[in-house]
């Protein structure tokens, strides 16, 4: 075997990546003058020192593992899906529709028929570039990141247009009915006498999450659609031989993969703001990327990496509260460093500790 | 470090800055960021002169996402920060949930009405300031063409251009108004080459001043103005410096003295509808050493004779945003 034992692939190689980035992080809080460690510790305490800071962590993790389960997904098929982002604004389309359509009368009611509308709206946005890939051999990269340019100028077209809510300057919907508003933990929780903070959005969207990721487990790894894609993406030559139909394999895995990303829209349009707004996605398709490459393209390590992705989202935002003299850029700055060497400079890594299990086991044998 | 741990540190610092708790006014800044050269920039600089006048402290907050305006005013709320002011229409809906939470404190809203009884909610007559400009604009054009371009296309730069359009009409019936938006998406607050392009176009069709309306866009329309050698008007902060002798004026809204105003009255800010205009100094056109020389006398006379009837009351500018319609073109 000349593979590193698998808890080095999957816990040592991405911890030393994170050590990395923070060491670079430090240096650069420490050139403008403030403290590495205090700011380090503002964003742990920040994130996971009160129920608040929790239940906005969460609630940021929830999104990420949407869209990191949906790259997973395309990638073990070998598809770059990078159109997380418009497919999960197209699918707050869906959601926002659904949820306007009726005056529902409870939220696990409404829940099921706006997944159906989220998963139909994202999956038709990446339908699109998977026909495409698979029929005509048009990049996937090159279309998806295109249709999150689509995506974007339809939001703008209907929230400016049809849906907008005539009585306000913003591009948004009129809010959605009382009834289809999704519990939040705070609400869940204060019936059982645990006093849970009420800002905040953290909701019953957090379960799907995780349910999504146990899905996708099972599908790549119990079914024979998951073994098809599995097999196609090692190799598409061999698949082909093995009689797998690669058109409809495409297709299908970038189907999966849209709705998996349009699951975000459940958390944040239907959870968080209860109305459609033109710029929800807020970058959460790209983080999906770094959250499926950390993860290793596994559930597990994704519902892992989000936690991580969540954490530096709302301890940035403590970071930004704490020390003043961090600005929003700051902030920026050190989540893109740690995004830089989990997942760009991943190979920088692993390739010296993969030499260095090697040659220990070399010289035991 | 043990996660007990995190959780006693996090609390005893909570504690701590329960008790340092005091009432410092704080400002949030809109997903725009604080150095706009425009709207929050200006409301950055209200709140830097009440800190250079009264050697007071303020707290003041820039977001990344949407999901983080509810979680800073309740922060700022929570922290005893009195009062709390947020610029842009954009905190409506979460200030409306969050308001009655914290009865205590003040919040201010600028360029929005959020009804609640804690919130002061403050507005500009911005169809006044463009009709002055408005009245430049005809005054100063060789043409008889003038050019008008806005940012996101939204009911509130429509009172701009409905405002200037009237302005320009009263001056000069027979003048003709070229009106372009840049886009339907809040990027149009932010595309200069866009703004240069639409200006370009503007100026091949006659257009001899062009007034801008559109945030950062307008500093892409500024300049292509002042490479074409023609006048423009800047809007919100007083824009005069970037092309001297090439910007005729700006439309002055005088953000900064909204959130100067209410830091300065503190916890004491009135709350309900504030409406700043040309009577009371919000609105105003900019008059500079730097447009000196291009704002001749007789424009000036013009401007000031409207000014005067406006708050007079002798001309009544159309709200455009009062029945959503412009009753010239």
């Amino acid at each position: 075997m000349d593979k590193m034992p698998r808890w080095a692939d999957v816990f040592l190689v991405p911890f030393i990546n994170l050590i990395l980035a923070f060491v670079v992080s430090g240096l650069v809080v420490l050139a403008i003058g403030e403290n590495p460690f205090k700011a380090i510790w503002i964003m742990i305490s920040g994130s996971l020192g009160s129920t608040s800071g929790i239940g906005y962590t969460l609630y940021y993790a929830t999104n990420y593992m949407f869209t990191g389960l949906a790259v997973a997904v395309a990638f073990h098929a070998r598809l770059f899906n990078i159109g997380g982002e418009g497919q999960a604004a197209v699918a707050g389309i869906g959601t926002a529709l659904v949820l306007l359509a009726f005056d529902w009368p409870y939220w696990w009611l409404a829940m099921p028929f706006a997944i159906i509308g989220a998963a139909v709206f994202g999956a038709a946005w990446a339908f699109i570039p998977a026909y495409l890939q698979a029929k005509r051999g048009s990049h996937i990269v090159i279309t998806t990141i295109m249709f999150n340019f689509i995506g974007a100028a339809l939001m703008g077209f209907l929230l400016n247009g049809i849906l907008k809510n005539p009585d306000t300057q913003n591009a948004e919907t009129v809010a959605f009915p009382k009834g289809a508003h999704l519990p939040t933990v705070h609400e869940v929780l204060s019936p059982l006498g645990i006093n849970f903070a009420k800002s905040a959005p953290l909701n019953v969207s957090f379960l799907l999450a995780l349910a999504c990721a146990v899905g996708v487990w099972f599908l790549l790894w119990r079914t024979r659609l998951g073994y098809q894609i599995r097999a196609f993406g090692q190799s598409e030559t061999a698949a082909r031989y093995a009689g797998i139909d690669a058109v409809k394999i495409t297709v299908i895995t970038m189907l999966i993969s849209g709705a998996l990303a349009g699951m975000l829209s459940i958390n944040v349009v239907m959870g968080e703001q209860g109305r459609l707004i033109k710029e929800f996605v807020e970058g959460a398709g790209f983080v999906g990327i770094a959250v499926a490459l950390m993860g290793r393209s596994h559930p597990f390590g994704i519902v892992l990496a989000s936690l991580l992705f969540g954490m530096l989202t709302q301890g940035g935002f403590e970071l930004m509260w704490d020390m003043p003299a961090i600005s929003r850029e700051m902030v920026l700055v050190i989540q893109a460093l740690i995004i830089l060497f989990t997942g760009a400079l991943d190979n920088m890594v692993r390739d010296p500790v993969e030499r260095l299990f090697l040659r220990m086991r070399k010289r035991k044998g | 470090m043990s996660f007990t741990k995190v959780i006693l540190g996090t609390v005893s610092a909570l504690a701590m800055t329960a008790v340092a708790a005091i009432a410092d006014p704080a400002i949030i800044y809109d997903l725009g960021g604080k150095f706009d050269k425009s709207f929050n920039e200006a409301a950055s600089n209200g709140a830097a002169k009440w800190a250079k006048e009264t050697g007071g402290k303020f707290r003041e907050i820039e977001l990344t996402s949407e999901a983080q305006r509810e979680q800073a005013l309740r922060r700022l709320a929570e922290n005893g920060n009195n009062p709390v002011v947020m610029t842009g229409f954009a905190f409506a809906s979460a200030l409306d949930k969050v308001a009655p939470d914290y009865p205590d404190t003040k919040f201010v809203i600028i360029d929005m009405v959020v009804n609640q009884p804690n919130v002061s909610s403050v507005v500009f007559k911005e169809h006044e300031g463009s009709y002055l400009v408005g009245v430049a604009a005809a005054k100063a054009s060789k043409t008889g063409t003038v050019g008008f371009i806005g940012g996101m296309d939204i009911p509130l730069i429509r009172k701009f251009a409905c405002g200037y359009v009237q302005g320009v009409k009263a001056t000069n019936p027979n003048a003709k108004v070229i009106q372009n938006m840049t886009g339907t998406t809040p990027a149009a607050w932010n595309d200069p080459v866009k703004g240069g392009e639409l200006a370009k176009a503007q100026i091949s069709q006659g257009a001899d001043v062009i007034y801008a309306a559109a945030g950062g866009t307008g500093v892409g329309v500024l300049q292509a103005a002042a490479d074409a050698g023609i006048y423009s008007i800047g809007v919100d902060s007083n824009q005069n410096y970037l092309h001297p002798g090439s910007v005729l004026t700006s439309m002055m809204k005088r953000v900064d003295v909204a959130v100067y105003k209410a830091f300065k009255a503190g916890a004491d800010v009135k709350p309900g509808i504030q409406v700043l205009g040309l009577a009371n100094g919000g609105i105003d056109y900019a008059l500079d050493e730097n447009n000196a020389k291009i704002f001749t006398a007789d424009i000036k006379a013009a401007v000031d004779a409207a000014k005067a009837d406006i708050i007079a009351g002798k001309i009544k500018v159309h709200d455009y945003m009062s029945d959503n319609s412009c009753p010239v073109e």
